[in-house]
């Protein structure tokens, strides 16, 4: 039992994050060490905030284990790039396996974390990230039910809100499934919330919105995180 | 026994109309480029394309699509910025389109390859792309019944070649390659470079020559 206070990590007296800000945010809490798989589009950033030292070594789902940066000049190779099709570089200790092996290790539980970006997340960790559903949308999943369902834990990086001010956090998810009952953590540009498997969620921190106001926002069942 | 080939044109010969073809790549690393035209200059038609994109830009696979010789595509993520191609055709309904997760869509050519019926995972379970298909409970989780992808023809890269068709490939162009290879009767594989066999360290290679059956070097 961890020991109980009367307050919530709650911030009125700064901003919203920036993009930027909610990948530094996430990359703090990778453990040192962890092996980790980064999404396609904003959850890539991530990389940009893991210190040196962290040891967390990346894995792209195209094959390769130890991927470095973004390739830039000369050192850009064709033969090399990452799961968005960007040339990437190498790291000492690298290492390369085909596609069947590289989605073994997905689901076969050996990747300790993932960070995906989504369009929902249920109270009880449900994923929708990779169909609006709308007619003329053409379906494109790529690794991400995969990824889903295989890492260790799930970590999602989003605004909390639409740019309509419709709430991302959704007691059932309206757009196609991605994977049930898969998400750890979500980080917003708001606040941080944990997903506790029992259609709880736990506000962790918030950056410019109080407790209330997500509490009236959010139609989930929302708690103030006692540490 | 691999058969060492003039040109890509040679290798690709004899691609009957209505055949499965596998195409390598993810994106542009490891696409058969020069075998995907030998296929548009060959002209077989009506064919099912397994791939994990739909092409892009204008040449590749999106090529191929472009000459109107693929009926069907099968592939995890087909929307890309540059799939116009591919858009259009869909979106005129002159192809059908099949998404499977990249995973299990690696791991169906795998069963094929390697004489499996079938088999359950948890990918997709709940979701649009499970619709349909048996589910079962084991040890306390639902998993999906996924069948293999057996091919006609599997179209791919790799880096060198012995004469008996082991392969060994470069960084991530390596992607599906391997898997597809035990996937297809007839695995026609384009390299750069083509070496005697010894020259290869039999430790290193990752494909064997038994799945390989025509080998090209390009530019030949």
């Amino acid at each position: 039992m961890r020991p109980v206070s009367a307050s919530v990590v709650e911030h009125t007296d700064r901003g919203p994050l920036g993009r930027d800000e909610m990948a530094r945010v996430l990359a703090g809490d990778i453990p040192r060490g962890a092996y980790v798989n980064l999404g396609i589009g904003q959850p890539t950033t991530v990389a940009d905030h893991l210190p040196p030292d962290a040891g967390v070594i990346l894995h792209t789902e195209n094959g390769m284990l130890g991927m470095g940066p973004a390739a830039t000049g000369d050192a850009i190779d064709p033969d090399l790039i990452n799961a968005g099709k960007s040339p990437v570089t190498e790291l000492p200790g690298a290492s390369y396996f085909h596609h069947a092996d590289s989605f073994a290790m997905m689901r076969g539980g050996h990747l300790d974390l993932c960070v995906l970006g989504a369009y929902q997340v249920s109270a009880s960790g449900d994923l929708a990230n990779w169909h609006t559903g709308e007619p003329g949308a053409i379906p494109a999943v790529g690794g991400a039910m995969d990824l889903a369902v295989g890492a260790k834990r799930v970590f999602v990086l989003m605004s909390l809100f639409t740019r309509a001010g419709e709430p991302k956090i959704v007691r059932e998810c309206t757009y196609p499934l991605t994977a049930l009952r898969c998400v750890d953590r979500i980080y917003t540009d708001v606040a941080t919330f944990e997903i506790t498997g029992d259609d709880r969620v736990v506000v962790r921190e918030t950056w410019g919105i109080s407790f209330a106001e997500l509490r009236s926002r959010l139609d989930v069942r929302l708690e103030r995180d006692v540490h | 026994m691999t058969l060492l080939c003039a040109s890509a044109d040679e290798a690709v010969s004899g691609i009957a109309d209505g055949s499965t073809v596998l195409v390598g790549g993810f994106g542009t690393a490891g696409m058969p480029f020069e075998l995907i035209d030998a296929l548009i200059r060959q002209g077989a038609r009506n064919l099912t394309v397994v791939s994990n994109n739909a092409g892009n830009a204008d040449t590749g696979l999106a090529a191929l699509l472009a000459a109107g010789q693929v009926r069907k595509i099968v592939c995890s993520f087909p929307r890309q910025t540059d799939s116009w191609v591919f858009d259009e055709l869909y979106r005129s309904g002159k192809i059908e389109l099949e998404v499977a997760p990249q995973g299990t869509l690696a791991e169906r050519m795998r069963a094929a390859g390697a004489g499996i019926g079938g088999f359950y995972t948890r990918t997709g379970v709940g979701t649009l792309l499970a619709e349909g298909k048996e589910t079962r409970e084991i040890e306390g989780r639902t998993y999906v019944l996924e069948l293999p992808i057996a091919a006609d023809v599997a179209l791919i890269s790799a880096h060198t070649a012995d004469t008996l068709g082991n392969l060994v490939y470069r960084k991530t162009a390596r992607n599906f390659a391997p898997v597809m290879a035990t996937a297809a009767t007839t695995t026609v594989v384009q390299v750069r470079h083509v070496v005697e066999p010894g020259e290869l360290d039999p430790e290193a290679v990752v494909t064997p020559g038994i799945y390989v059956d025509r080998i090209v070097r390009v530019p030949s």
